[in-house]
C-alpha cells in the first residue's frame, strides 16, 4: 500500500510539473505538443550531470546541479518551438510532433556516441545513475520520500500565484485569449508567448528528470519517455487549464499509472490475473472516457494554436 | 498585349518543390554537422553511405535486391503519409496514423496467424480496424468536442498495448516475436505476381508496392476531381461556412477520419503481410511509421503525388542509416535527419512567403525600370 502511495505521488509529480508547463504555454497561446521531446531533453541533461559528478558529492549539490541542467536543457530545447511558432508562424502541432521525434533521436544518437566513445563494444543507449540517485531519496519508515515531490508542490503553488495573482500571469492569459486586444493595450504578445513557451520548457525538462529517476536507476534513451508527455497534456485538458484542477487530475492519473507498476503487490488484483498490458492501457482509456464527458464545455484558451498576426485587429 | 503566363517561380507546385528541397538540404547539412561532431574522421563517408543506401553494394544484383527492400518499406510509409495529408486537407491533424497503423498490423497478423485467412481477408481486416479507430476519433470530435490530436494520441497507446496483448496469442514460444507467415500461414502472404523476379528474387516485393502507388493516385483524384473531395476540403477551410452551404459537417469530419484511418491501417497490412518483419509483442513504443508518415506528407507538399516521392526519399535515408559504420555512429542518425526535416517543414509557409515577396520586389523594380524607360523614350520622342 505504501508502495502504491509512493509511486502515485512520484508519477503525479511528473504529470503535474509537465502539465503545468503545458498550461503556461497554452495560456500564452502556443500549443506545446512537443512536451514529450522537452522531457527527454531535460532527462538527458539531468542524467548526464548525475553521471559526470564524482562520487562523494554532497546531496544538496547533486540535487541543485541536476535540477539546473534539466531546466536549462528543457528551456533551450523549447526555444525550437518558440522560434518556429512565434516568429515563423509555423503549424504548432507539426513542429511539436517533430520535436518529439527529434528529442528521442537526438538523445539516442548522443548517448550512443558517448557510450561508444568510452567503450567500442558498448552500443546501448543507456545511462546508469545508481549512486547519485540516492541523493534525492529520504526514507520515512518504509516510505521513500523523493525531494522532487516537494519540488512539484512548490511549482504548483508558484504557478497558481503567478497565473492568477501577478500582472505577468494575467497578461500571459490575455495573450492566449485575444492577442490583438492584448497588443492594443501595449502588451508585447511576442515576449509573452516566448515567456510561456520557455516556462513550459523549464517545467517540462524538470518533469523529464523526475520521471527517469522514479523507481529506476538507469534509463534507455531509445524509449524516450514512453508517452508521458502526452499523458500530461491530457491531465492539463482534464484539469481545464487551471493549476489546482491540474493537481487533482495529476493525482488521479498518477494513481492509475502507479497501479501498472505495483498491481502484483495486491492479492485481489493479482488474483484477477489480468495481463500487464491492460494496466498499461488503463490511464489512457480512463483519460479518453473522462474527456468524452467533460469536453463539451471546454475552457481552452481561445487563441491557442493560432499564430499571432499583428494585422488582424 | 501578350497574355501573361504565370512565371515558373510563382506556381505553387514549383514553390513547394523548392521549399521541400531546401528542407532536405538543411536537414542533411545539420545531420552532417552532427556526424562531424561525433567523429570527424568518418563523417564524409557516413553521410554518403546514408544517401547511397542500397547502392553501397557493388554488385548489381545485390543493389536491385536491396532496392526492393527499401520499396517494401516505402509502401506502408506512403499509405501513412496519405492518411496524414488526407486528414490535413480537411483541417484535422491525424497524429493517430501511428495508432491506426498499429491496430491494422494487429488485425492482419491475427487474421493470418490465428485464423489462417487468405491474404485479401487479412488486408480487409486491417483496413476495417484502422477505419474503426479513425471513426472513433472522428465521432469523439464531432459529438463530444474532444480534440482529434489528443484522442489520437490516447488511441496510439491504447492500440499499442491492445495489439501486444492480442498478438501474444500467436507469438513464438521462446521469443517475443510473432510466428513467421511463410511457415505458418503461407496463404496469407501477399501475392508477388512475378514482381519478385524483377528484383533479383526478393520475395518480399509484392503487389503492395504498385497497389500503394495506385491508391495515392486514387486519393489525388478523390481530392481534386470529385464533389466529395471538394466538400471535404470546404469543411476543412471553414466548418461553419460549409454547414451553412448545406454540407453535413459532422458526417464529413467522421468520414474523413474513417478514410484516413483506413489508409493507415491498410498500410500496415501491405507491410506485415509481406512477411518482411515480425511484430515484437514486448515493444513499449509506438512504431515510427505513422510519425514518419507525417514527415512524408509535409515534405511532399501535402500532395498525394508529391508524397510518393517524399516517402521514397525518407525511406531511402532511413534504410541508408542501417549501413553506417557502427563502430563510430548509430543508425538512429537517419531518424535524427528525418525529424529535422519534419521540423523544417514547419517553415515551408515562411519559405513560400519569402519567395513571393522576393518576386514581388523584383517585379516592382522591373516595372519601375520599364516605366522609367518608357518615360525616357517618350521624352526622346518629344525632342525630335
Amino acid at each position: 500500500m505504501i508502495l502504491l502511495l509512493q509511486y502515485t505521488l512520484i508519477f503525479a509529480s511528473v504529470l503535474m510539473l509537465v502539465a503545468l508547463g503545458g498550461c503556461f504555454s497554452e495560456h500564452s497561446g502556443v500549443i506545446n505538443i512537443g512536451l514529450e521531446g522537452v522531457m527527454v531533453m531535460g532527462a538527458l541533461g539531468g542524467a548526464l550531470v548525475m553521471k559526470a559528478l564524482p562520487s562523494g558529492t554532497s546531496a544538496i549539490v547533486i540535487i541543485l546541479l541536476v535540477v539546473l541542467a534539466a531546466i536549462v536543457l528543457g528551456a533551450i530545447y523549447s526555444l525550437l518551438l518558440a522560434v518556429a511558432a512565434i516568429h515563423f508562424q509555423a503549424d504548432q502541432t507539426l513542429v511539436g510532433t517533430a520535436m518529439n521525434l527529434l528529442g528521442t533521436a537526438a538523445a539516442t544518437v548522443f548517448v550512443k556516441a558517448m557510450n561508444t566513445a568510452e567503450d567500442v563494444n558498448n552500443v546501448s543507449s543507456t545511462i546508469q545513475y545508481v549512486e547519485p540517485k540516492k541523493a534525492f531519496l529520504v526514507y520515512i519508515g518504509s516510505f521513500e520520500f523523493n525531494w522532487f515531490m516537494l519540488l512539484a508542490l512548490i511549482a504548483l503553488l508558484i504557478s497558481y500565484f503567478v497565473l492568477y495573482k501577478t500582472r505577468f500571469g494575467l497578461r500571459l492569459q490575455a495573450c492566449g485569449e485575444h492577442p490583438q486586444a492584448a497588443a492594443s493595450v501595449g502588451i508585447s504578445v511576442y515576449k509573452m508567448r516566448y515567456a510561456g513557451v520557455l516556462i513550459s520548457g523549464v517545467l517540462g525538462g524538470l518533469g523529464g528528470i523526475v520521471y527517469i529517476t522514479a523507481g529506476v536507476s538507469e534509463w534507455k534513451f531509445e524509449n524516450g519517455v514512453a508517452g508521458f508527455g502526452f499523458l500530461a497534456l491530457a491531465v492539463m485538458i482534464f484539469g481545464q487549464w487551471k493549476p489546482h484542477r491540474i493537481a487533482l487530475s495529476a493525482l488521479l492519473f498518477g494513481l492509475f499509472r502507479a497501479l501498472a507498476n505495483v498491481y502484483t503487490g495486491f492479492s485481489f488484483l493479482a488474483a484477477l490475473n489480468l495481463p500487464s498490458n491492460l494496466y498499461n492501457m488503463l490511464p489512457y482509456i480512463i483519460c479518453l472516457i473522462v474527456l468524452a464527458f467533460t469536453s463539451k464545455n471546454s475552457r481552452a484558451p481561445k487563441a491557442e494554436g493560432i499564430p499571432y498576426d499583428k494585422s488582424q485587429r | 498585349m501578350k497574355e501573361q503566363k504565370t512565371p515558373l517561380l510563382r506556381r505553387s507546385w514549383v514553390q513547394s518543390l523548392l521549399a521541400s528541397l531546401l528542407c532536405i538540404l538543411i536537414g542533411l547539412l545539420i545531420g552532417y554537422i552532427v556526424l562531424l561532431i561525433i567523429n570527424p574522421a568518418g563523417a564524409n563517408e557516413a553521410i554518403i553511405t546514408i544517401l547511397k543506401n542500397f547502392m553501397t553494394y557493388s554488385r548489381r544484383e545485390a543493389q536491385i535486391k536491396y532496392l526492393g527492400n527499401t520499396l517494401v518499406k516505402t509502401a506502408p510509409l506512403l499509405m501513412c503519409s496519405l492518411s496524414v495529408l488526407f486528414a490535413y486537407k480537411v483541417g484535422l491533424f491525424n497524429i493517430g496514423a501511428a495508432g491506426q497503423y498499429v491496430i491494422g498490423a494487429g488485425a492482419c497478423l491475427y487474421c493470418a496467424l490465428g485464423l489462417h485467412m487468405p491474404w485479401y481477408v487479412c488486408l480487409l481486416a486491417s483496413l476495417i480496424l484502422g477505419m474503426a479507430l479513425g471513426i472513433l476519433s472522428g465521432m469523439l470530435y464531432a459529438y463530444c468536442n474532444v480534440n482529434v490530436v489528443i484522442s489520437c494520441i490516447m488511441f496510439n497507446w491504447i492500440s499499442l498495448y491492445a495489439v501486444n496483448m492480442l498478438l501474444s496469442l500467436v507469438k513464438e514460444s521462446t521469443s517475443p516475436y510473432t510466428l513467421t507467415l511463410s511457415s505458418n500461414s503461407p496463404g496469407s502472404l501477399l501475392p508477388t505476381l512475378g514482381l519478385d523476379n524483377l528484383f533479383g528474387g526478393n520475395s518480399y516485393v509484392t503487389i503492395a508496392i504498385p497497389l500503394s502507388v495506385l491508391i495515392a493516385i486514387v486519393i489525388w483524384v478523390l481530392l481534386e476531381k470529385t464533389k466529395l473531395g471538394y466538400e471535404l476540403k470546404a469543411t476543412g477551410c471553414n466548418k461553419s461556412a460549409a454547414q451553412y452551404c448545406g454540407m453535413k459537417e459532422k458526417k464529413n469530419l467522421i468520414l474523413t477520419m474513417a478514410i484516413a484511418g483506413g489508409l493507415a491501417g491498410l498500410g500496415a497490412g501491405l507491410y506485415y503481410l509481406t512477411g518482411f518483419e515480425q511484430w515484437s509483442c514486448t515493444q513499449s513504443t509506438v512504431p515510427d511509421m505513422g510519425f514518419n508518415g507525417i514527415a512524408a506528407a509535409f515534405l511532399g507538399g501535402l500532395s498525394p503525388l508529391g508524397s510518393i516521392l517524399s516517402s521514397l526519399f525518407i525511406q531511402h535515408i532511413s534504410s541508408g542509416g542501417a549501413y553506417v559504420d557502427k563502430t563510430m555512429y548509430c543508425s538512429q542518425i537517419s531518424d535524427l535527419i528525418s525529424s529535422l526535416i519534419i521540423y523544417l517543414c514547419g517553415f515551408v509557409l515562411f519559405f513560400k512567403f519569402a519567395m513571393n515577396s522576393w518576386q514581388n520586389k523584383r517585379e516592382e523594380k522591373k516595372a519601375e525600370k520599364l516605366a522609367a524607360e518608357t518615360a525616357a523614350a517618350g521624352k526622346g520622342d518629344d525632342e525630335t
